[in-house]
């Protein structure tokens, strides 16, 4: 597995898109810095970048990897090689590429603006924390989705409708429902609604270490109180964790069972 | 003639009090520098009460320190400490009761209860103290200034820090706070209720508990003020209940939780002011009609104004907002298209809080969008006809 993982890695490393990627956070960083001049600031509009586009990147670079080197799955799967040390190979080699792109990216212009110096340290952790993790998600979800369908066109539809329902229509849900229910104390509700959606349970973990939590009044003092202790962020970090490990048994599962 | 007593160890008098009683009229008692171990001492005649190179009294948490039952009396330069708590008596570094004509300039007074406490006083004025307390919680620490039922009182340049309330003022009219500063304090920088006709000018407001709360009062000026870094769950820049027919001119509002927050309140002018950086600018929370907005800048506000009713008595006009996107192809400097200031997401959030959880989602961003393109659920007619192009260079003083 490892040998596929490195392979994967190495030949990612090696590919345009990865630096197109990478060129890109540096950018956004030292752009988002340059103009800011305000650490905490640069770390919220940060969020919004990674919360919709990580994920969306995730979801289109693990779909198009695995269609791309199909035929040199196929090759491999010839070879006496554990079919899941093939896929799981593959998956963590596109997930941490993606990951290391994203660290250091973000990274070097931070390191280079001090952020070791900065009280914005932890609160930009956390970010590259929850963005590697969302990374592992997506890329984990797209393998599966790409496993299922045959049909490239295809399996790029539902990829692209699983990102949207995540970042978009899953909130869209949710926004009706807190509306509808209204009469009802919702704060139980709206924890266990950020919990089912990994987006949203990164967006409100970043939000709450930020400055801006005072805003979220009264249903923000409920989420501190859950996610602000160390048993909120176990909880929080397990539920992330989970989110990797259910998909990418999926992933297994499927590379078991399915007929090349 | 009036005489000079002097108060020091090696005087004639040793105590302030032994000099209080040998003074007459309108003399002077100069205070040498020294500490003066003393408490309730009550001044009861027309006297000038001078302190040299900030003598201090300390009251050992005896009691109430000095106070002032005579009119004419000036109190100077001293530096008080220790002034006693208590939860039956509001003990007072200085206190003035029913009195005239006094003033209170040049003081210290370090752990406090209360600091300086006027009541049904006239005529004072209250200079340049500095009042620095140690309050924790707010059950038992006291207020800075504190006047009740007070008229025609000058409050100026004085600093008040880490007391419970810094300014308080209570059935007070006709007095004007000015240049004062007030910050760290465990709930309101400045509170006042039933007061009118007061005018509240160049004073700054900064990092206080709770913010500014002022309710219940009519023909209120406030001028100039700086309102920085109330930020918490519920802390406001201003809190204005039963505000009415008052002027709020030339403020600045920055990174304030909510910049004013509007309740029952009628009739106002709000102009020139500027509203920086804060989670709302101005929150709406009903029974408010006849509020104009007028050139004022609302700038990089995570909201800038919730409204909570499809009913809309209140005027934008000629502001300038930093979220507008319109053109001005005739370029006069305002903008064509009119600006609606509230979102949609804001609306909802008034209605459901707990929606707020969604605040910098995506699908938040798109749903504001299409009720900017087509407005359903906010007022129709709450708009700013003449959105300014550029931010008004409002004239701080």
């Amino acid at each position: 597995m490892l040998k596929i993982l490195k392979y994967s890695f190495y030949d990612l490393m090696r590919s345009r898109w990865s630096y197109v990627y990478f060129f890109f956070y540096l950018l956004l960083g030292v752009v988002l810095l340059f103009l800011n001049n305000n650490l905490s600031k640069a770390v919220i509009t940060l969020m919004n970048v990674i919360i919709t586009l990580v994920p969306l990147i995730g979801t289109i670079f693990g779909v198009m990897y695995y269609y791309n080197s199909k035929e040199f799955s196929e090759l491999l799967l010839a070879q006496p090689i554990k079919r899941t040390s093939i896929f799981i190979g593959q998956y963590l080699g596109v997930a941490l590429s993606l990951s290391m792109s994203l660290i250091l990216g973000l990274g070097l212009p931070f390191v280079f603006y001090g952020i070791f110096m900065s009280s914005a340290i932890w609160d930009f952790t956390l970010l590259l924390v929850t963005g590697t993790f969302l990374t592992l998600i997506f890329t984990a979800l797209a393998f599966n989705i790409a496993l299922s369908n045959e049909n490239k066109i295809k399996g790029f539809g539902y990829a692209i409708l699983l990102w949207l329902f995540l970042a978009v229509i899953y909130d869209g849900i949710f926004l009706m429902s807190l509306v509808f229910f209204e009469d009802y104390p919702l704060d139980k509700l709206s924890l266990i609604g950020t919990m089912f959606n990994p987006i949203d349970l990164s967006r409100i973990l970043i939000l709450l270490k930020l400055d801006i939590s005072a805003l979220l009044g009264y249903t923000g003092a409920v989420f501190k109180q859950f996610f602000g202790t160390n048993f909120g962020l176990i909880i929080s970090i397990t539920v992330l964790s989970l989110w990797v490990i259910i998909p990418t048994y999926f992933i297994k599962r499927k590379a078991e069972r399915k007929d090349f | 003639m009036a005489q000079t007593l002097e108060v020091c160890s090696n005087c004639e008098n040793k105590t302030i009090k032994e000099a209080i009683s040998k003074a007459n009229k309108h003399d002077t008692i100069l205070v040498k520098r020294g500490t003066y171990k003393e408490y309730n001492i009550i001044i009861d005649k027309p006297l000038t009460l001078i302190g040299e190179d900030y003598p201090i009294i300390d009251g050992e948490n005896k009691g109430e320190i000095i106070s002032i039952h005579a009119d004419s009396v000036t109190v100077d330069g001293l530096h008080i400490i220790n002034v006693g708590t208590s939860y039956t008596s509001d003990y007072a570094a200085i206190r003035v009761v029913k009195k005239k004509h006094f003033v209170i300039q040049n003081l210290k007074l370090e752990k406090l209860f209360f600091g300086i406490y006027l009541e049904k006083s006239q005529y004072g004025k209250v200079l340049n103290n500095q009042i620095m307390g140690d309050a924790v919680e707010e059950y038992n620490s006291g207020n800075g200034i504190q006047l009740w039922h007070c008229k025609n009182i000058d409050i100026d340049g004085n600093t008040v820090t880490n007391v419970r309330d810094g300014i308080y003022l209570e059935f007070s009219d006709f007095c004007t706070i000015t240049n004062n500063v007030s910050k760290n304090n465990i709930r309101y920088g400045l509170h006042f209720m039933f007061s009118n006709d007061d005018l509240y000018k160049n004073n700054r407001f900064e990092n206080n508990g709770a913010g500014v709360a002022v309710m219940f009062s009519k023909r209120i000026k406030m001028h100039y003020n700086i309102f920085k870094d109330n930020w918490g769950s519920a802390s406001y820049g201003v809190l204005l209940k039963e505000i009415n027919d008052s002027e709020i001119i030339g403020n600045t509002f920055e990174t304030n939780t909510i910049g004013i927050n509007i309740e029952g309140t009628n009739r106002m002018v709000y102009k020139n002011n500027d509203f920086i950086g804060n989670g709302w600018a101005i929150k709406f929370r009903g029974a408010c009609y006849t509020n104009n907005f007028t050139h004022n800048n609302f700038m990089y506000n995570s909201f800038d104004l919730a409204y909570n009713s499809r009913l809309n008595d209140n005027k934008f006009d000629n502001n300038y907002w930093s979220s507008y996107a319109g053109y001005d192809l005739d370029k006069n400097g305002t903008g064509d298209i009119p600006y609606r200031p509230v979102k949609l997401f804001s609306y909802i959030v008034n209605r459901t809080p707990e929606t707020i959880i969604l605040l910098r989602s995506l699908f938040i961003d798109i749903i504001d969008f299409s009720e900017k393109v087509s407005p359903v659920f906010t007022p129709d007619n709450l708009l700013d006809n003449h959105p300014q192009m550029k931010p008004l260079s409002n004239d701080q003083n």
